[in-house]
């Protein structure tokens, strides 16, 4: 038997998808979070909050974003060598 | 006192043009004065859709330096005389449009014509922020899908922050104006619906326009759906926007798919 509301909300309904799509990708664009240089900005500085104390490559460090609806998740990877000099602090 | 519009979007070929074209027209027709302003620099159409692109002689930018005086680069419509278009250069690019240039340009037809309405090129670069310099109101051309909702947001904000009335703390006068809506699609949920777009947005409706090839066909012949056949939907649209942005109130009709069937068994013509 052919599943009808099924095989209409598959080939149909993508209007109620680009809505959300849209007002979550809004709501983040007219938000500080929006502004395209953030992430860039955001990882410089950690970056360099970290070198302060450990040495390391700037290659080594991820940032990442996920925009969700309610809240967005910020993730930072760092991968520090292990055995390294500690820098002494505060220098 | 005159009014100041720019028809803008962001995003291209959603209909600004044939918008300032039918939204001119309709307004001319109701015995205002009323220009078209034509912002797209090196790429006009705006001459084209209302059929007077062989009548050019001097353009905006001859005006905006000097070379030309206002009278001589303003043509007037052959069939509607308080319609009047001050048509881009097709070959210059948008540096040539100077910020005191135009705003000599804007003062000056402000004090001849009750409705100044601008073409802004697509984009959010000088030719787009110059369109949308000195406007009074805003119309925002949008179409029923991501990308262009998107872009209309992005120029909503533009609006709010590069205008000479935002500068100075004022608010600017916003509306969307819904263009290319296919009742049909909408209703089978392949096409995001008005009350989506709005909720977006969050700014009052000027009009819906249907995709119509009414629309098509009077761009071909050089005469705005409002003249080529007033009874069509297309037209009664924009001359209903028209009449809302004289300050009527009237309640916006969302065109169903049904009239289109309608058309197909009873024949094209609604009028």
């Amino acid at each position: 038997m052919i599943n009808w509301s099924a095989f209409f909300k598959r080939s149909n309904s993508t209007a109620p998808v680009a809505r959300e799509r849209l007002q979550i990708l809004l709501a983040h664009e007219r938000s500080p979070l929006g502004r395209s240089d953030l992430i860039a900005a955001l990882k410089e500085e950690i970056l360099a909050a970290i070198s302060r104390h450990v040495e390391l490559d700037a290659d080594k460090v991820q940032v990442k974003m996920d925009r969700g609806a309610a809240v967005s998740t910020l993730e930072i990877e760092v991968e520090i060598p292990n055995g390294v000099t500690a820098l002494a602090a505060n220098s | 006192m005159a009014k100041v519009v720019v028809v803008t979007s962001g995003k291209g070929g959603v209909g600004k043009t044939t918008t300032t074209a039918g939204l001119g027209t309709a307004l001319a027709q109701s015995g205002q004065n009323v220009v078209v302003v034509d912002f797209d620099v090196g790429l006009r159409n705006l001459d084209l859709v209302l059929g007077a692109e062989r009548r050019v002689v001097f353009d905006f930018i001859n005006v905006v330096q000097g070379v030309a005086k206002l009278q001589q680069a303003l043509i007037r419509d052959k069939r509607l005389e308080t319609l009047h278009l001050l048509p881009a250069s097709q070959t210059r690019d948008k540096d040539a449009l100077t910020d005191e240039g135009v705003a000599r340009v804007i003062g000056e037809l402000r004090s001849r014509f009750d409705w100044i309405l601008c073409d802004s090129p697509a984009g959010i670069e000088r030719g787009a922020t110059l369109a949308m310099r000195h406007a009074d109101v805003a119309v925002i051309v949008t179409n029923p899908e991501v990308s262009s909702v998107r872009d209309s947001d992005r120029i909503i904000g533009i609006l709010d922050a590069k205008t000479e009335k935002a500068e100075k703390g004022e608010k600017i006068d916003k509306h969307i104006l819904i263009a290319r809506f296919d009742p049909a699609r909408a209703a089978r949920g392949e096409m995001l619906n008005i009350s989506d777009v709005l909720e977006i947005l969050s700014l009052p409706l000027l009009g819906i326009i249907p995709e119509s090839e009414e629309v098509l066909r009077s761009s071909n012949l050089g005469t705005p759906v409002v003249l080529n056949n007033p009874g069509s939907a297309a037209a009664r649209a924009y001359l209903e926007a028209a009449r809302r942005l004289m300050g009527e109130e009237l309640n916006v009709t969302v065109p169903s798919g049904k009239r289109g069937l309608f058309n197909k068994l009873f024949g094209r013509r609604a009028a």
